[in-house]
């Protein structure tokens, strides 16, 4: 089995491991507490503090090992939360079709011809920004991706005969959504699914980085460059490094989702 | 023509009701989510006259139907109503910064078009070559990070360490020359082509590729036509319309891309404009914002549809 990943995706792998075992260890890693201050402001980074120190004197390297934290867990949830709701929904929509296919079809398209940004702005304007509505907001807005994907391919697979013959069977919604259809829509779903943790990672960050998201004094990677952007402009780069950590789990994950959907093509002819 | 024309204003009339069944989402939205709208923009200390008082002047003690088409009547006679934190006239201010953003885009897609298209070109020209691979590896790290990080990296390195341009669009102001204002919005829309560039090289890259393994180019080739007649009149004419298609996806993911660059280079924008309001909870504000980027969203991807159809002799004769 590991013998055969490719080495882009023995790498992407290992980054997205590491980077998920620093978030669930956090508080053992980290070198001091999130919000202690143990220092100057923007002190350059020295063995005591090796990324340095941020706008108010906390040890950076610290503050990053907690932003991934809370990222990777709100991209994780909020994934989990649209990869739910979307797939199920997008299922039963193929399997009932009629008007139940064409109400919810319409309504996805509804809400798809909005830029998801603007729309969790609009939404997050009147709603209390804390850790679960963000979740469920993320969530639910990208959940018609998801919707979309999971119906395309269900649709080709309720033709099949032997869904078919589960229903003459006489097998209800659910038995056909989660044994028949389920088992063989999976794999183009699971690697969505890294694209997707992908997205989220990026839309909390942005909706961080413009004051919507995670609320100080709790870490996370689009907040710390809110907060020491101002540096930037006295040549402080202590906002950039976020972008490296962002940067490379995106592409690790995304390493990895291209293995899985190129070994799940390959193998199976198409599906 | 007259199948096209009927087409086309079938198309508008459809982008029309999809307008209209967005601006019932925002208002939904917005007004009737769980929890009371004014508690939230008062926060919890509030008093309840302080309560009271926002609630009538938010209308919030009308049935929401009629509080809604009390907003669209006014929406559609270009009244957008008044801002709850500055009391002006939102459409006023509106305009003017949507002009600012418009000023922005424009100049991020002249420049990021011409040349996507180009790449896009030289990557089908020398395609599994290094410089396809390079630009499809360049492509790839500039898709995993954040706009906004692209803009402090950039913001960094050219603005700060170089000072070859302005790190921030300070300069940028109403009565300045053009010259002052491009050399202001020189990094932002740097950011905003870096960001479009890599999706749109990639789709026109497929775009081109799909249109080039087709049996006709082959046959093309085959019959002695030199590279040059291949592709401008077999490759170009059929590869109109998914360019076109992907230009204004583009654009409009541009629309997007705006709101956080604005914010990051503290331009005068309606990006801007909707972040600020949004964390002052000024409800009319983010409505008005939200349907007019929805409104160009849609608009745009309705123009990618038509400009579809009018290239495409099998959708412009549909059986």
């Amino acid at each position: 089995m590991i013998r055969n990943i490719p080495l882009a995706a023995m790498v992407g792998l290992m980054f997205t491991g590491l980077y998920f075992a620093m978030a669930i260890l956090a508080p053992w890693i980290a070198p001091y507490g999130m919000a202690e201050i143990v220092g100057d402001v923007w002190e350059p980074s020295s063995p005591e503090h090796l990324l340095g120190t941020d706008n108010i004197g906390r040890d950076l390297l610290t503050r990053m090992i907690y932003g991934g934290r809370t990222t990777i867990f709100i991209a994780t949830v909020a994934t989990l939360i649209s990869f739910c709701t979307g797939s199920i929904l997008g299922f039963w929509a193929a399997v009932a079709g009629g008007w139940v296919d064409q109400l919810l079809s319409r309504f996805v398209d509804l809400v798809m011809s909005i830029p998801s940004l603007i729309l969790a702005l609009v939404i997050l304007s009147v709603m209390p920004v804390t850790v679960p509505v963000l979740v469920v907001v993320m969530g639910f807005l990208d959940s018609t991706r998801v919707f979309r994907l999971s119906r395309a391919v269900a649709v080709d697979i309720t033709v099949m005969d032997y869904v078919e013959a589960a229903k003459l069977r006489g097998e209800g919604y659910r038995w056909v959504i989660f044994r028949e259809i389920l088992p063989n829509a999976l794999s183009p779903l699971v690697a969505e699914m890294g694209l997707r943790f992908i997205f989220m990672v990026l839309f909390i960050s942005t909706l961080s980085f413009l004051g919507l998201g995670i609320q100080p004094p709790e870490a996370d990677w689009g907040g710390i460059v809110k907060e020491n952007a101002d540096g930037i402009n006295y040549g402080i780069g202590a906002a950039l490094y976020p972008a490296v950590a962002i940067a490379t789990l995106a592409i690790s994950v995304n390493l990895v989702a291209d293995w899985v959907l190129n070994r799940t093509t390959s193998l199976k002819g198409g599906r | 023509m007259a199948p096209i024309l009927k087409l086309i204003a079938q198309r508008v009339a459809l982008g029309l009701l999809l307008l209209f069944m967005v601006s019932v989402l925002i208002f939904i939205g917005t007004l009737i989510l769980p929890g009371d709208v004014a508690q939230s923009i008062l926060g919890q200390s509030a008093t309840p006259e302080a309560l009271a008082n926002l609630r009538r002047d938010l209308g919030l003690n009308d049935p929401p139907v009629q509080r809604y088409f009390a907003w669209l009547g006014g929406v559609l006679q270009g009244d957008l109503g008044t801002a709850l934190t500055s009391g002006q006239d939102i459409a006023s201010v509106m305009w003017a910064r949507l002009g600012n953003t418009l000023f922005l885009a424009f100049w991020a897609a002249a420049i990021s078009v011409p040349l996507a298209i180009f790449l896009g070109l030289l990557a089908v020209r020398y395609r599994d070559r290094w410089p396809d691979k390079l630009i499809s590896g360049v492509t790839l790290a500039s898709i995993s990070v954040p706009e906004f990080l692209i803009a402090y990296v950039l913001m960094f390195f050219i603005g700060v360490k170089l000072r070859w341009l302005n790190p921030t669009a300070i300069g940028f102001r109403p009565d300045a020359d053009v010259f002052t204002k491009l050399e202001a919005i020189a990094l932002p829309v740097a950011v905003l082509t870096l960001v479009v560039l890599a999706h749109m090289m990639r789709m026109t890259r497929a775009a081109i590729l799909n249109v080039m393994q087709s049996a006709y180019i082959e046959t093309a080739e085959l019959k002695g036509l030199t590279l040059f007649s291949v592709i401008w009149r077999h490759a170009f004419p059929n590869s109109i319309a998914p360019v076109v298609n992907v230009v204004m996806l583009n654009l409009a993911y541009l629309v997007v891309g705006v709101v956080v660059i604005e914010v990051v280079f503290v331009y005068p924008g309606m990006g801007q404009y909707l972040v600020d309001h949004v964390s002052k909870r000024d409800v009319p504000v983010v409505q008005a914002c939200g349907l007019v980027f929805a409104a160009v969203y849609i608009g745009l991807n309705l123009i990618a549809d038509i400009v579809s159809i009018v290239s495409n002799p099998r959708l412009r004769h549909p059986k």
